[in-house]
């Protein structure tokens, strides 16, 4: 297809020798999949169910964000209301701290919040309201953390989102009383959010193993643990667009190493878990966790060797929000006898897509922060069989007649992990073999 | 653990709770992608067009193409002007529009960027082509919510484009108000029906209900066209359909091409499309069609049919003024007790309005624009019902309440069927009362004991 000149660099062929320039921010008038430093921010911290999560701002961005992400809580539901201060007209002239201060009491009042997060959006950089100032006050008033986000829509891109809700983690844990000595054989998952109950899945193999589980950054979040995440002798960081900047400030602050790792498909869950053992564990950690890889690989591998069969040289495509899922999902489909025929991303940096154009074939297509007209012409050029993306792309999917699957915030059956390979399989095999496909006129280009 | 609401109504300032409203952008670009060929465009961050997109494809399960200006912190200290015209330079190079409607979002609206001017600046620049079409609506979203939005959206169509040539024509416009897209067939069919020429303005139809093809349109065949916005400004009448939706593009199309107006409530329920029905009639000069009126007849045998389960019964509505008016007086005349109305939006007119439909039948109700759902709950906490009308939202209180809900408005992200049956008119009724119905008869059902058991019903 033709591409606009800005967009030239941002496509490629893996083995075309030519670096994708990423990081950058969407053209202006290009119909972008990407969403906003308020939006990055709002995804990481969601998940802290025990925290009161206030939207400073006009009532949009509170409005959209309600209870959009399936990060579920095994206690507390409070992140799932949607607190606005619905800012008016006389607030944007007058200014809107004396709302927030009103909001939060009211608020902190009622529910008796662990901490609060207090996210400022576009306008209030803009009117230049001191939500910093607010915060203090009110945190003297009522004894519980009381922390700002500076997740102005404006300021940059979602992962500069990410970088402020990794701040804000940082904040909490700094607390008077928050830390203490190392735990032995003990580990943060960070960067997991706990969708369809992901988190859940891999603490039970950590624990399975021996190795206790600080802090879930942030999936099934709470305040205290967060705190504690300082004593974690290991971060094992899952989400690494979202995250390695919090890894690397607990590394300089309190000593803790980090690793990178993925729970997305078997062989990159399997060496996430000997990772973990192999750094904070023992001899018995070893071999409790070389007993857990062979028994749940053993329990799934004939599931994954039976849908194989349908799925055998099928064509995926996928369009994700970081680049660290996108490698994984290249390694979890060619385990399904799929190739990725087309990958890209929203937040992927250029180290990234040189990574990922090792893991693929030359002809595949390299893209960072494409658009629907790019994704549907590269759908049909490349006879995909299967689309993984996000909530955008999935009509777009469907209108063309190829299977779909939700990796991101709408997916409702957890991926993570060896019984998660066997759900993404089900899944796979389930869209890309529906018979509704025969159904409709499937008008491609010729191979 | 989700009933968070304690029953305890306190008053409360500048602090909204499970809000019963978005903001204005998003009507915008729901009202854009109306008109055929049309791209809207966000002026402000990135997430606002991101948020809007998606939003919508949950609601309506389709693709929504819209354009950003991708605000930087330096266009949020100088001013949107380059990323607009950038935008106008990959829009029309990259999509292709044939119109762009650009909106603006609290960030521009805050900064003070002038549109018309930046429009013309581009085009004299020639950054938008020759023979392509820009037009804008301000829609801060610190202002009304997102019916403002797309009221002012469908105001601003006719503003830039709308014109008299001198020459009536015999043409009716019909300014449908925020429905969806089975209800603009719907009154296409009506105003066929009475053999009236008519331009709707917008026309979401075959855009938000595009069949599976085997490819995507970008720009999909329904939508309003450029020259029948034209055309508006020519026509003899214009009916619009829900006053706080409608009456702003209505009153333009008067103002700028003395185009005469009236303003009907939204046609659902059966008094309501009584009136839209005799507005048709008295401008087409003809008897209302035997088709139509078999239509009414069978609304009405249904409600007297199933009068037993609906007398009496309580109900809480909520969602936009002009459905929210609608349904109430729908429920009042089945004999059903609205007695909680509430809209997120704005609007005194609409606490009178509600206020005077339920004066001889529910004179204590509690009625109240710019509410939340957090208020909605503690009503009906207060005030138990039997049946609640209104968004998605509403099935946080349906499950702390154990109290059916019947979706109905903007947004509806859990359910399908909203957007390809219609609403208004007598047939959208009955699908309205027949809903109404089927919820008050489960719920009857599972509450019976073993022996009240009924199978005919």
């Amino acid at each position: 297809m033709d591409l606009l000149t800005d967009r030239q660099g941002s496509v490629a062929r893996a083995g075309d020798g030519r670096a994708i320039v990423a990081g950058r921010r969407s053209v202006a008038g290009s119909v972008s999949q990407r969403a906003c430093t308020f939006c990055g921010s709002r995804v990481v911290l969601y998940p802290i169910a025990d925290a009161l999560h206030l939207v400073h701002g006009p009532v949009g961005c509170a409005g959209y964000t309600w209870d959009i992400r399936g990060a579920l809580s095994s206690g507390p539901q409070l992140h799932r209301l949607s607190f606005s201060t619905d800012m008016r007209e006389q607030e944007v002239i007058r200014g809107g701290e004396k709302s927030l201060a009103h909001a939060l009491r009211v608020l902190i009042g009622r529910h008796r919040p662990a901490c609060a997060f207090v996210y400022a959006t576009c306008i209030v950089g803009v009117i230049g309201d001191d939500v910093g100032a607010v915060c203090r006050t009110i945190e003297a008033e009522t004894g519980i953390p009381v922390i700002p986000v500076a997740s102005e829509g404006f300021k940059g891109t979602k992962k500069d989102g990410y970088a402020a809700a990794c701040g804000a983690l940082l904040d909490l844990m700094g607390r008077p009383g928050a830390g203490g000595p190392t735990i032995p054989k003990s580990v943060n998952i960070v960067g997991d959010f706990n969708v369809a109950g992901e988190s859940w899945l891999i603490r039970s193999y950590l624990e399975r193993m021996g190795i206790e589980v600080v802090a879930c950054l942030t999936g099934d979040g709470r305040v205290d643990d967060i705190q504690r995440a300082p004593r974690a002798a290991l971060n094992l960081v899952q989400c690494a667009g979202s995250m390695t900047r919090l890894a690397k400030a607990m590394r300089d602050r309190w000593n803790i190493p980090f690793e990178q790792v993925s729970f997305i498909g078997l062989e990159d869950t399997a060496a996430a878990l000997y990772k973990a053992a192999e750094l904070v564990g023992d001899a018995d950690t070893l071999a409790r966790t070389r007993e857990l890889v062979r028994s749940e690989m053993a329990a799934v591998k004939p599931e994954l060797a039976r849908l194989r069969t349908d799925l055998e040289g099928r064509r995926a495509a996928l369009y994700v929000g970081g680049a660290f899922k996108a490698f994984s999902l290249v390694r979890a489909l060619r385990q399904l006898g799929m190739r990725t025929v087309m990958a890209g991303t929203q937040t992927g940096g250029g180290d990234d897509y040189e990574h990922l154009k090792s893991l693929v074939d030359p002809d595949t297509i390299i893209a960072d922060d494409t658009n629907p007209l790019e994704l549907a012409a590269f759908l049909q050029s490349e006879r995909v069989d299967l689309f993984i993306g996000g909530v955008k792309e999935r009509p777009i999917a469907y209108k063309l007649g190829i299977g779909f699957c939700d990796h991101n915030h709408e997916r409702k059956i957890g991926l993570a992990g060896f019984a998660g390979m066997v759900s993404f399989a089900r899944e796979v095999h389930a869209t890309v073999t529906s018979p509704v496909w025969s159904l409709m006129p499937r008008q491609r280009v010729a191979p | 653990m989700l009933d968070q609401t304690p029953a305890t109504i306190t008053e409360r300032s500048a602090l909204k709770v499970n809000p019963a409203k978005t903001c204005q952008p998003v009507g915008a670009m729901y009202a854009a992608l109306g008109v055929h060929g049309c791209l809207p465009h966000s002026h402000g961050s990135q997430g606002c067009c991101a948020y809007h997109r998606s939003h919508l494809t949950r609601h309506f399960k389709e693709p929504v193409m819209a354009s950003t200006s991708s605000f930087t912190e330096g266009s949020s200290v100088f001013g949107g002007m380059a990323n607009l015209q950038q935008a106008f330079q990959t829009m029309f190079a990259l999509y292709d529009p044939e119109i762009v409607a650009v909106h603006t979002t609290c960030l521009s609206e805050t900064i003070g960027d002038d549109i018309p001017t930046i429009i013309a600046k581009s085009r004299d620049e020639g950054k938008i082509p020759e023979g392509k079409v820009v037009v804008h609506a301000n829609t801060p979203s610190y202002v009304g919510s997102h019916v403002t939005g797309f009221s002012s959206m469908v105001a601003g169509f006719v503003k830039y484009l709308a014109a008299s040539t001198g020459t009536r024509s015999n043409a009716v416009n019909l300014v449908p108000g925020w429905v969806e897209p089975a209800d603009m067939v719907e009154l296409k069919r009506y105003t066929a029906a009475f053999a009236l020429p008519t331009i709707m303005l917008p026309d979401t139809s075959s855009v938000l209900d595009a069949p599976a093809t085997g490819t995507h349109a970008f720009y999909p065949k329904g939508g309003t066209t450029i020259a029948q916005i034209r055309a508006m400004g020519d026509a003899r009448h214009t009916l619009a359909l829900g006053a706080w939706a409608s009456t702003a593009a209505a009153e333009q199309l008067r103002k700028q091409c003395q185009v005469p107006f009236e303003v009907l409530d939204l046609p659902i329920g059966l008094a309501a499309t009584d009136r839209f029905v005799s507005a048709l009639a008295s401008l087409s000069g003809t008897a209302v069609p035997q088709a139509i009126e078999d239509e009414r007849g069978r609304l009405v045998d249904v409600i007297n049919d199933m009068h037993q389960y609906l007398a009496g019964k309580s109900v809480a509505i909520w969602g936009d003024q002009d459905q929210v008016i609608a349904l109430t007086e729908f429920c009042r005349d089945m004999d059903m007790k609205p007695v909680h109305v509430m809209t997120g939006g704005h609007g005194q007119a609409f606490e009178e309005r509600v206020k005077a439909l339920l004066a001889d039948s529910v004179p204590d109700a509690n009625i109240r624009q710019q509410g939340d759902l957090m208020l909605m709950h503690q009503w009906i906490k207060n005030r138990p019902v039997d049946v609640m009308i209104g968004t998605t939202y509403g099935k946080f209180i349906s499950r702390a309440e154990d109290t059916p809900l019947v979706r109905f408005g903007w947004p509806i992200l859990d359910r399908v069927g909203h957007s390809y049956f219609a609403s208004v008119g007598y047939t959208g009724g009955l699908r309205l009362a027949t809903q109404l119905i089927t919820a008050i008869q489960e719920r009857q059902d599972r509450d019976a004991p073993d022996h009240a058991l009924e199978l005919v019903m």
